[in-house]
């Protein structure tokens, strides 16, 4: 079995019982719209200040609503002490993370695909997220990634800790700092319709080089974290 | 050939020695059974034996490579406490599953075949959450027996077992041994375990207090070991 196949059978095994189950999506998802629906009567859609904070209050709820999703990455393996069976099978330890980092990029990836319609229709910005929508996903999908292997790697060091659900968010939002304000400034310029110019572009190599780093770092030391 | 090696092992919680300069080996067709009081090492021993964590000292060989190397993985059957299988998947979803990462050249095959052993073939496609406690521990066994292991290491497999459990596990452990197969096996229940071992170690606060092969008077009387080795209290 090939390095790609055994990342594909871990994911889709997260992904199946994910689907059957329903515990964090539903969550992820109930906790982006409230939010979003509380901040457009926080602040006014017409107002221009509203407008140029507009991008970090979407990652704001993507930030939170994600690690929903992340938090139950690796607790999903608890209750039958299943985390032993993955850890036992002769896979690497990197194809089990890159497994599980792609089933929670799918599953965030879902609950903000899903939010982004909602917000833009709150926060009257429908035409230039319209008009701007590729881009958008664009930086969803490279913003998306920096939080789901930090998120993913994070869930596997702290899936014995009893409070796991706290720990984990203080832990890895001082970590992804770079990658949101990237993915913040890059989306604010995005809705407001502004052309892409030198300063994105920097923020846009940033965010990618956040993802490639973070990614290789965590695929390198995965198996130290699950053995010790 | 010695399938499972371990030399000088020292694993540490904190500051606190779980298991204190283990000696132990077993040969290939052997079965050791690892027994000894509550806390004595010996869930200890059999994860660390497992890979799941690492001796702070001492090397551990499993038919002579590491215990992490995935080619000594291919080769090891694990049960522990838990059953390691997914509630929310089906039993043919959690062999095949198993059987596609332990690269079984026929995942569903491999998968229906052990569900028939262990007589879930009627429920192969019912989620385990709604199992039975003896369902669900007979899916476990045949997850751990499914790539058809040279070396099996049982953490206290006969706990919480129902009689039939009990029979399956039993017969397929006799079945692993004619074969050749190694075990370890940490056990409580004296009886059902000196019934197959070939070879005894009593574990006591981290350190091997006896190990030797299983005699008759052990067999006869299952807290001999005790009673001669152990603690008297």
């Amino acid at each position: 079995m090939t390095f790609l196949h055994q990342v594909l059978v871990v994911a889709v095994k997260d992904l199946r019982a994910e689907m059957r189950t329903k515990e964090a999506i539903n969550a992820s998802f109930a906790f982006a719209l409230v939010v979003l629906l509380l901040f457009s009567f926080a602040f006014d859609p017409d107002s221009e200040s509203s407008k140029e904070i507009a991008g970090g209050l979407l990652w704001i709820v993507f930030a939170f609503a994600g690690t929903l999703v992340l938090n139950r990455s690796f607790a999903r393996e608890l209750p039958n002490d299943c985390l032993d069976a993955l850890v036992a099978a002769p896979i690497p330890g990197s194809a089990l993370y890159l497994g599980k980092a792609i089933a929670n990029y799918l599953l965030v990836m879902a609950m903000e695909l899903v939010s982004l319609p909602v917000f833009s229709i709150f926060n009257n910005v429908t035409r230039p997220v319209t008009a701007q929508l590729w881009p958008i996903i664009g930086v969803l999908a490279l913003g998306t990634w920096g939080l789901t292997v930090i998120g993913t790697i994070f869930s596997a060091l702290t899936v014995n800790i009893r409070l796991r659900e706290v720990m984990l968010p203080m832990l890895t939002y001082p970590i992804m700092v770079p990658a949101l304000m990237s993915a913040m400034r890059l989306t604010t310029d995005l809705v407001a319709g502004k052309p892409f110019g030198p300063d994105d572009f920097t923020w846009l190599k940033m965010l990618v080089g956040f993802d490639v780093i973070y990614t290789a770092a965590s695929v390198a030391l995965v198996e130290t974290v699950l053995v010790g | 050939m010695t399938a499972v090696s371990i030399e000088g092992v020292w694993k540490f919680y904190g500051d606190y020695p779980a298991l204190r300069n283990i000696q132990l080996t077993a040969e290939s067709g052997a079965c050791l059974a690892l027994i000894g009081r509550n806390g004595a090492g010996k869930t200890t021993l059999l994860r660390t034996i497992a890979g799941f964590s690492r001796p702070g000292k001492g090397s551990i060989k499993i038919l002579g490579t590491e215990p992490r190397q995935t080619e000594t993985r291919s080769k090891l059957g694990f049960i522990g406490h838990g059953i390691s299988v997914y509630d929310e998947l089906s039993a043919l979803e959690n062999l095949t599953l198993f059987a596609k990462l332990y690269n079984l050249p026929d995942p569903q095959k491999s998968a229906l075949e052990w569900l028939e052993r262990t007589g879930l073939e009627r429920v192969r496609n019912g989620l385990v959450r709604e199992f039975s406690r003896g369902m669900r521990q007979r899916l476990a066994v045949a997850r751990a027996f499914l790539h058809e292991p040279s070396v099996l290491l049982l953490d206290e497999p006969f706990t919480a077992l129902d009689d039939r459990a009990i029979a399956v596990l039993q017969r397929l452990l006799r079945e692993a041994l004619a074969a050749g197969k190694t075990i370890v096996m940490s056990t409580h229940q004296l009886r059902e375990a000196l019934e197959l071992a070939s070879h005894v170690a009593l574990l006591n606060r981290g350190q091997v207090a006896f190990h030797g092969p299983c005699t008759p008077e052990m067999v006869a009387d299952p807290g001999y070991v005790y009673a001669r080795y152990g603690e008297t209290s």
